[in-house]
């Protein structure tokens, strides 16, 4: 391969943040000039990603686009790829950036400069997580990444910014740590760091529990899993609007990503040993969190509480080992991050305008603000898994593979279709409908221009991958065929459970 | 083509109405919707004759849906005689409620999102019928939950609207979560969920067993009961009722379309549509009678002491959605839509009706506070007498024919509770007439008594319509229509006629309140039954003709109904107060619906409540928290604090000292996540 279109896709946000260092942010003139630049470098990335999904062959299960350097020393080098599985969130991220740059445009006040770079740096980390195809760039990525977002809490977040990024770090710090300890096992025991290699390198049966283990707790903290997942409201609820955007949409799927990468195929017998171990914190994490969103009094934890059911969802259905599962777990991650990305934007909206989050501040907004009140329609029906928009499809093939693996798993997690239009409607209840009655409400203006075009495109996107999910799902349809192939043939004797695969 | 213009007009219109609804303002939205409505209104008749009479069953591929593995969801459309009815029944009596509701409606400045809602209604509930798989099914099933719920709750600035409209969509979520399931079961029994696939391989499944949540099922059996529930939601049976009621909130042409005619009876289509899979389980099927049988008697015990114009028919409908339940568990398919068929047409009539009264009534609705209106509204009065005879079931009328149908095929059934639900139905044949006599005594006959009742309570809706937005624009649109006794606001409170938009509706559907059951008896229950349904729908075989007395009891209990009904409100008003105070506790249980409201609020809300806040505060909070990054935190700046008074300083032991706390909560969560 002659061009780089990868390596393009990492650079090309980096470039952006270099030019931003070299504009002044003291006058407002400059910090114009800084927000066009990001804006500009995302797009362009999105575009030239959109370059990248055209050569794409979904029909191939293999990794492509691959190009490599030397790097460390012979063993470990520099390689980036990808496959059905990391396209889709390579796209998800270049596309969300964009509307995380729009989002940010004005209220971003202090620091502008500084903020724009770590967003546009924690862009690079994150394509390079997808796209990384050696262990130790992939582990280098994954760790970086919390870097700028444990500023991007730090400094620009709310009041109790220092206690949620410290809650932040140290949760993903200690399973950060597990996983380097098993990244240097697996290099010891496979003599390579190249994860195309390590896929078809068949680890010892009890070696793989220990690296299953310790790679389960990088993920599940990032996931994040019950009951691993109380940093998350925390770091939501105090991060700014994007911040919150790229936690929920992105950072989340990295977790996800990983047991879809590492945990499933290179464990199988691991992953399916442990498989009712993560059913039950799955289905806990669905009906206890539901619950606990229920009761919620502020806007962006209520929501980031729903992210955790909606991610046990996920790992319900990555671990049922069918086609059905798998496809529904990342049809659900994808779509996930369009909805709960929205639904933190949607929740920024109002912010902007009343500077508090209290659920209780708000009420009857529908009559001041009838866009606003559409578009928190369409995504909070989204949320509630309508069928009809996205959230269905990753919702309803995740819950039919667990039925296929265990009807008591599906039984419960099920039960997370009426507790979240439960909390889900309550919140829009709260928020919009009901007499407009407070002082500060009467004058809150309805959508701006700039907000109708970053919600727009996403409304769209909610409802057409709810119509015609094919394109997404047919991006990993191969992948995972391929996927569930091997861990078929890894498990080899437990042949009986021939039956999981699809057909 | 006809079959993607049927379902999609209305579509077409939802966006029309809901996107540029304040561009093109509320009269275009109004008559764009409303034509629309009719073109497929007209197109459904036409089909139907087509497919009822000429046999053109046909398969209608839109798109994908989904694909996964084993898994294709085809958004597709399976035109049977089934749908046939179910299209002409849907686009009907919502093409008649657009039309109404452009009078009706009138005073309100947000209606183009009312027509949006009413057109998004139809198209979901006709993607609901036309499905030609379970999931497609699912999607109109939700879709008309979610327009249900918008429209219930479209004057949102009332709190007990927007209560309502929660109850309706989580209760029927209780429901769905049955359905979806059962769509899970029935993908992993049949391989498929397209009704072409399952169908023909029913026998076949009926006769394994499926293991599900720790009990083995007969496989089919279980399948159906899942299945039941997501109808018993929507279709509001007893224990998933409770929805109904209150969603009488919405505005009465939304109770007129979807609480009466339509979308309650999806269920009852489902169980229909899915005749091939119950018919094989005897279990399920006597499951559905007694179901529908106790949710018929139950709604009509709590319909006869309500004085909610509105909540007589809503549990009236509830009642008679016990009936169409009845006889699909008998067996009897043909009946139980033929039910359904001709309880659209009275059923939207008396809803109409009722909204024509409350219109002239300007916006009372407690029947105790009216009387004597046949002298005010005599076109209303009769049709509203047209739809109550035809709901008692008097001879000739179209309620005649369905009820008394099934109330046979309840005699006739071998299904376990026969005689349970033979004898309810009867009884409830005699609480219907009584409450639906009562109801149009109260209203129109006797004295007067809204005179002196009426320095009130103007309803709270319009009362802010007016403040908030009104005054701007929507009079100076459409002051000069047909009635403007209220445009000068609530001075004068004379009753009076409603306007000619909401008049023809209520005589379209008072002719086919009337005729419906002559002139399509023949076609759904007689002897061409075999050929109009055709296959469609699983027929009974032929038994004998029941005994005189069964076919003589509805009628009889009707006229007890009647009679009893006269001498309570004409002949010796009295009466019922004297009874109610001899009675105070059975008085006291029926007003307040058996107490499932107040009995669920304890068992659910409160329950999910506390344990949502406990779970947060204690699990969160002290457990997981407080043992671990607080915890920790706290730790680490004792050791620190430790290793400070050891006076090393050092930066490399406060590292250290970190290191030890991580590790140490590495070792907790292993030791105690893995276990």
């Amino acid at each position: 391969m002659t061009d780089h279109l990868l390596l393009g896709l990492l650079v090309l946000p980096l470039a952006g943040a270099l030019f931003i260092l070299m504009v002044g942010d003291d006058t407002e003139a400059g910090r114009t000039n800084i927000r066009w630049i990001a804006l500009a470098a995302t797009v362009i990335t999105f575009l030239l990603s959109l370059v990248a999904w055209g050569r794409f062959d979904p029909a191939n299960p293999a990794f492509q686009l691959v190009e490599e350097w030397s790097w460390l020393s012979e063993t470990i080098r520099f390689k980036l790829g990808v496959d059905g599985f990391s396209m889709p969130f390579v796209l998800l991220t270049t596309f969300l950036m964009p509307f995380c740059i729009v989002a940010s445009w004005v209220n971003v006040e202090k620091r502008v400069k500084e903020y724009f770079i770590a967003f546009l740096v924690l862009e690079t980390l994150m394509i390079g997580v997808f796209a990384a195809l050696d262990l130790v760039a992939f582990y280098l990525f994954f760790e970086a990444g919390l870097i700028p977002m444990f500023l991007i809490i730090g400094i620009w977040g709310g009041k109790r910014r220092i206690y949620a990024s410290f809650k932040f770090f140290l949760y993903t710090l200690v399973g950060s740590l597990l996983m380097l300890l098993a990244v240097m096992a697996m290099y010891w025991d496979a003599g390579t760091t190249d994860i195309p290699t390590l896929l078809t390198h068949k680890f010892p049966h009890g070696m793989q529990f220990w690296l299953w283990l310790a790679f389960f707790a990088s993920f599940a903290v990032k996931m994040p899993m019950w009951p691993v997942h109380t940093w998350l409201p925390d770091a939501h609820v105090e991060a700014p609007t994007a911040g919150s955007v790229i936690l929920a949409a992105i950072l989340l799927k990295m977790g996800g990503y990983g047991f879809i990468r590492f945990s499933i195929p290179m464990f199988p017998d691991a992953s399916l040993y442990f498989a009712p171990f993560v059913f039950a914190l799955s289905v806990i994490a669905i009906v206890y969190t539901s619950l606990v969103a229920l009761m919620q009094e502020d806007i962006k934890k209520l929501i980031a509480y729903s992210s955790v059911a909606h991610m046990g969802f996920v790992t319900m259905g990555l671990f049922t080992l069918t086609q059905q599962g798998i496809q529904g777990a990342m049809f659900q991650m994808v779509s996930h991050g369009i909805v709960s990305g929205a639904l933190f934007l949607c929740v920024g909206v109002v912010y902007d305008r009343l500077h508090t989050r209290e659920i209780a501040a708000y009420g009857g907004l529908a009559a001041r603000m009838p866009l606003y009140a559409v578009a928190m329609m369409v995504f909070t029906m989204a949320n509630v898994g309508l069928p009809g928009t996205s959230g269905f499809v990753g919702e309803f093939l995740t819950l039919l593979g667990a039925f296929r693996s265990n009807t008591w798993v599906a039984f419960f997690a099920t039960t997370g279709v009426i507790l979240s239009a439960a909390y889900a409607l309550w919140l829009y209840a709260r928020v919009l409908f009901g007499p407009l009655e407070k002082p500060a409400l009467m004058q809150m203006p309805d959508l701006s221009a700039r907000e109708v075009a970053v919600l727009l495109p996403l409304i769209l996107l909610t409802v057409y991958y709810g119509v015609h999910p094919a394109p997404v799902l047919d991006a990993f349809a191969a992948s995972t065929e391929a996927l569930l192939k091997g861990t078929q043939a890894a498990l080899g004797a437990a042949a009986q459970t021939a039956s999981l695969v699809a057909h | 083509m006809l079959y993607k213009a049927i379902v999609f007009l209305p579509l077409i219109g939802f966006f029309i109405a809901g996107l540029f609804g304040r561009y093109i303002g509320a009269r275009a939205s109004e008559v764009v919707t409303t034509a629309l409505l009719m073109a497929a209104a007209a197109l459904s008749w036409f089909a139907f004759f087509a497919v009822g009479y000429g046999h053109q069953v046909e398969h209608v591929q839109v798109m994908r849906w989904m694909s996964s593995g084993g898994l294709v969801v085809d958004w597709a459309f399976r035109i049977d005689t089934l749908t046939a009815v179910m299209l002409i029944v849907v686009n009907t009596v919502s093409s008649l409620v657009h039309l109404y509701s452009i009078g009706y409606m009138n005073e309100d400045p947000d209606r183009p999102r009312f027509f949006a809602y009413l057109s998004l209604f139809t198209f979901a509930m006709l993607m609901l019928v036309t499905a030609d798989n379970l999931v497609q099914m699912f999607f109109g099933w939700e879709g008309v939950g979610l327009a249900s719920y918008l429209l219930i709750g479209f004057w949102y600035q009332k709190p007990s609207a927007v209560a309502a409209a929660m109850k309706a969509f989580i209760v029927n979520r209780v429901g769905d979560f049955g359905f979806a399931l059962g769509i899970f079961l029935v993908f992993v029994l049949f391989g498929s969920v397209a009704f072409a696939d399952i169908f023909p391989k029913a026998e076949e499944v009926a006769k394994t067993t499926f293991h599900f949540i720790g009990y083995d099922w007969n496989a089919i059996t279980i399948a159906c009961l899942l299945l039941f529930m997501g109808a018993m939601g929507k279709s509001a049976q007893f224990l998933l009722h409770t929805w109904l009621p209150d969603a009488m909130e919405g505005p009465t042409p939304v109770s007129a379309l979807i609480h009466a005619a339509t979308m309650v009876t999806a269920g009852v289509f489902m169980v229909a549509r899915l005749s091939p899979l119950f018919e094989l389980s005897p279990v399920a099927m006597g499951a559905v009678l007694v179901v529908g049988a106790t949710t018929a008697f139950f709604a009509g015990t709590v319909g006869l002491v309500q004085n909610d114009i509105k909540r007589v028919i809503a549990y009236s409908t509830c009642s008679q959605l016990g009936y169409m339940f009845v006889a699909l568990g008998a067996g009897a398919f043909g009946a139980g839509i033929f039910h359904l068929f001709t309880h659209a047409f009275f059923k939207a009539l008396l809803f109409l009706g009722a909204g024509s009264v409350i219109h002239a009534m300007h916006h009372e609705q407690d029947i105790r506070h009216m009387g004597g209106l046949a002298r005010k509204i005599p076109f209303t009065t009769a049709m509203m007498a047209i739809g109550t005879l035809a709901l008692t079931g008097f001879p000739l009328t179209a309620g005649y024919f369905s009820k008394d149908a099934i109330i046979e095929s309840a005699y006739a059934t071998h299904v376990f509770g026969n005689s349970y639900g033979f004898i309810l139905l009867v009884i409830t044949a005699g609480l219907t007439s009584f409450y639906s006599w009562r109801l149009f005594f109260l209203t129109f006959m006797g004295q007067p008594r809204w005179d002196t009742a009426h320095g009130h309570d103007p309803h709270v809706h319009h009362a802010q319509a007016e403040d908030d937005t009104h005054g701007s624009h929507a009079h100076g649109d459409d002051a000069g229509d047909a009635h403007d006794a209220h445009g000068h606001g609530h001075g004068a409170h004379e009753p009076h006629e409603s306007p000619l938009t909401m008049l023809v509706p209520l005589a379209v559907l008072a002719l086919g309140a009337l005729a419906a059951g002559l002139a399509f008896n023949g076609a759904f229950l007689g002897h061409d039954a075999e050929h109009f349904w055709n296959g469609a729908l699983v027929l009974p075989e032929h038994e004998e003709h029941p005994p005189v007395w069964v076919v003589w009891a509805p009628t009889v209990a009707m006229v007890i109904g009647f009679a009893v009904s006269w001498l309570f409100y004409i002949k010796a008003p009295h009466l019922p107060r004297a009874l109610a105070e001899s009675q105070p506790g059975l008085y006291k249980f029926l007003l307040n619906k058996w107490y499932f409201d107040e009995l669920y609020d304890v068992i659910f809300v409160r329950t999910a409540k506390w344990i949502g806040r406990f779970l947060w505060k204690k699990g969160d909070g002290a457990v997981i928290d407080g043992m671990g990054p607080d915890g920790v935190s706290a730790r680490v700046v004792d050791i620190t604090q430790a290793v400070v008074r050891l006076q090393t300083g050092y930066v490399y032991h406060y590292a250290f000292a970190m290191l030890i706390g991580v590790a140490a909560l590495v070792t907790w969560y292993m030791l105690g996540g893995a276990h």
